[in-house]
């Protein structure tokens, strides 16, 4: 089958920026929510725990749903951007927000294993040589931590990248603007445009091993990082 | 220069409850697991709270519970050497000792780093990381990375139970060295009773959350205050006793009596002395018997290999000269050139329980 010609790239870059945006996001937010789940316990966490993972559970469509709710004109969060003279529903920030909030969990369920396998010792011994709570945090648990945490921001970002349901109840399908891959996809089959759809498939086919390579490099060859790499 | 604790924590199994001071100088705080020693040490190190009492060291109250005082950590000053010595495992052993002196100009940290590695013979390794290391080495950087703090206490948490036997005296020595430049107080926790003995020059014996016995070393191992202590201490023979005057307690369970140098205190309830205190006749024929010497017959021995412990069955008047089966009545521990001498000589042997060495421990 001869490599099918793409007219219009933007799928790709609109994918690409989603999803390292909205991964950077979901890092920043999944590991200070492990950090902070680490020192609370109790049977508020663990209902806290269950509203955190639910978009893990949740189909994308009911996210998206909820999301609309919330940003819409009619949502607190959306009449608040309304006053400040701005929306993002069916925007490109809304497919960000879409792909952060259902990829937030994995990042969240890896960065809590990761930080909890860190030996409780070296933050003991952090804190007696006169350590401050974010030093002990930012100098020993996240590095030791670390393996784990990029391992959960590499799944994230696939998650990111295959996010279809919630990024098209509240982002839509706007060429050039909120279009992703699977978006494009999507709607190519639906206009019988089947070049188009296996050209995108296979992109993401692509893309989809890369990660997977990068994944398999940091958790077995990387995530055995050099002090204890023999 | 002192170290006042005063505190009581609940904990899931016993109550750890202690009151002591400490001076300058080490002292080695001995017990068995699950004495409540570790919890001691984290107490004071600030890594769990007690439920009451108070902390004070150098004058600075760590914790007060009347007052509510709690300080963290890491304002504590405290140095504190882990049991598997906790090294950063993702930092070189310089970054590993830097690590505590955050905040002051570059050359001067690098200055500090060098003197603690010198002063713990560890400059050799100081580019290499934790797992690269032996484990004399590692307690080498641990002991600069706890000393470069520049403490007012140093803990150390059963410091050479992680190393080889052939480590353990090179650490040793350089424990001992490190205790006599630095003046302030320095807990060890051990369960070595040896360990504790070459350590420390006080003693503090743990027993169930509590002080079974504190002071000089050599008092409390020559004349323990109680049983348990006594057992604690590594001592193996004792006798339930009745104190017949000052000096003469009769040894229920050895089936004799025994003069003591020490004068016998009313409440005595048990007789002991240690295994290498046991002496034997050798000059005897067979009738040596005087003064606290008894003959007695062997009931089997064990080896090590520079010493033999022997099990004893003292051979109480109205019997035989027994079965061979039944249990000893006493343990000495003698050296193998002595026991090469008097192995062959035909039973029964005599022991002499020496009146300076036999101690009586109160009911």
């Amino acid at each position: 089958m001869a490599l099918p010609a793409l007219t219009d790239w933007s799928p790709l870059r609109i994918s690409l920026e989603t999803s390292l945006v909205a991964t950077l996001i979901t890092l920043v937010l999944g590991v200070m929510a492990a950090a902070w789940r680490d020192r609370h316990t109790g049977p508020a966490m663990a209902f806290l725990d269950g509203v955190l993972l639910l978009p893990l559970v949740l189909p994308p469509t009911v996210v998206g749903f909820f999301l609309l709710l919330l940003f819409g004109r009619q949502g607190p969060i959306g009449r608040l951007l309304l006053r400040l003279g701005t929306t993002v529903v069916f925007s490109w920030p809304a497919t960000v927000i879409a792909a952060a909030v259902v990829s937030f969990p994995l990042m969240y369920l890896t960065a809590r294993a990761a930080l909890q396998q860190v030996d409780h010792r070296y933050l003991e011994a952090a804190r007696t040589l006169g350590a401050a709570e974010w030093r002990v945090f930012r100098e020993v648990a996240l590095p030791l931590a670390w393996p784990g945490i990029l391992a959960g921001t590499i799944l994230s970002f696939a998650r990111a990248l295959g996010e279809f349901g919630a990024t098209l109840m509240v982002a839509g399908n706007i060429p050039g603007r909120t279009a992703t891959i699977p978006i494009a996809i999507y709607f190519a089959v639906e206009a019988d445009d089947l070049r188009t759809a296996v050209a995108w498939c296979a992109i993401d086919l692509v893309i989809s091993f890369a990660l997977l390579g990068a994944l398999y490099y940091w958790t077995h060859a990387q995530g055995r990082a050099r002090w204890v790499r023999h | 220069m002192a170290l006042e604790i005063d505190i009581s924590k609940k904990l899931t199994d016993l109550t750890l409850k202690v009151s002591f001071t400490s001076g300058s100088g080490p002292l080695g705080i001995l017990g068995p697991s699950g004495a409540g020693k570790t919890m001691l040490l984290r107490c004071i190190a600030g890594l769990e709270r007690p439920d009451y009492g108070r902390i004070v060291l150098e004058g600075r109250t760590l914790f007060d519970s009347d007052r509510d005082v709690q300080v963290p950590a890491r304002a504590r000053r405290i140095g504190m050497l882990f049991q598997n010595y906790a090294l950063f495992p993702h930092r070189t052993v310089e970054e590993n000792i830097a690590f505590g002196i955050d905040g002051m100009p570059r050359a001067d940290i690098a200055q500090r780093v060098n003197t603690w590695l010198q002063r713990t013979h560890a400059e050799g390794v100081r580019r290499r990381y934790p797992h690269e290391l032996s484990g004399g080495e590692q307690q080498r950087a641990a002991l600069a990375r706890a000393l470069c703090i520049d403490p007012d206490t140093l803990l150390l948490d059963e410091p050479l139970s992680a190393l080889d036997s052939h480590l353990r005296s090179q650490m040793e020595a350089q424990l001992q060295e490190t205790f006599t430049t630095y003046r302030r107080p320095v807990l060890m926790v051990t369960h070595n009773i040896e360990e504790a003995y070459r350590l420390g020059t006080e003693l503090l014996v743990l027993s169930h959350g509590r002080i079974a016995a504190s002071g000089a070393k050599e008092e409390i191992f020559r004349h323990p205050p109680s049983l348990e202590v006594a057992q604690l201490t590594g001592c193996k023979n004792f006798s339930r006793a009745r104190a017949i005057s000052d000096h003469i307690v009769e040894a229920i369970d050895w089936g004799c009596r025994l003069r003591l140098a020490r004068p016998l205190p009313a409440s005595t309830a048990h007789v002991g002395i240690r295994a290498h205190h046991i002496d034997f006749e050798e000059a005897s024929g067979t009738t040596a018997v005087g003064e606290n010497v008894f003959p007695c017959q062997l009931v089997r021995s064990s080896e090590t290999p520079f010493r033999v412990t022997l099990y004893l069955r003292l051979i109480r008047n109205s019997e035989d000269l027994g079965d061979g089966v039944s249990p000893h009545d006493l343990q000495a521990e003698v050296y193998k050139e002595k026991w090469q001498r008097f192995r062959d000589r035909p039973m029964p042997w005599h022991v002499r329980l020496s009146p300076e060495f036999l101690f009586p421990l109160p009911g």
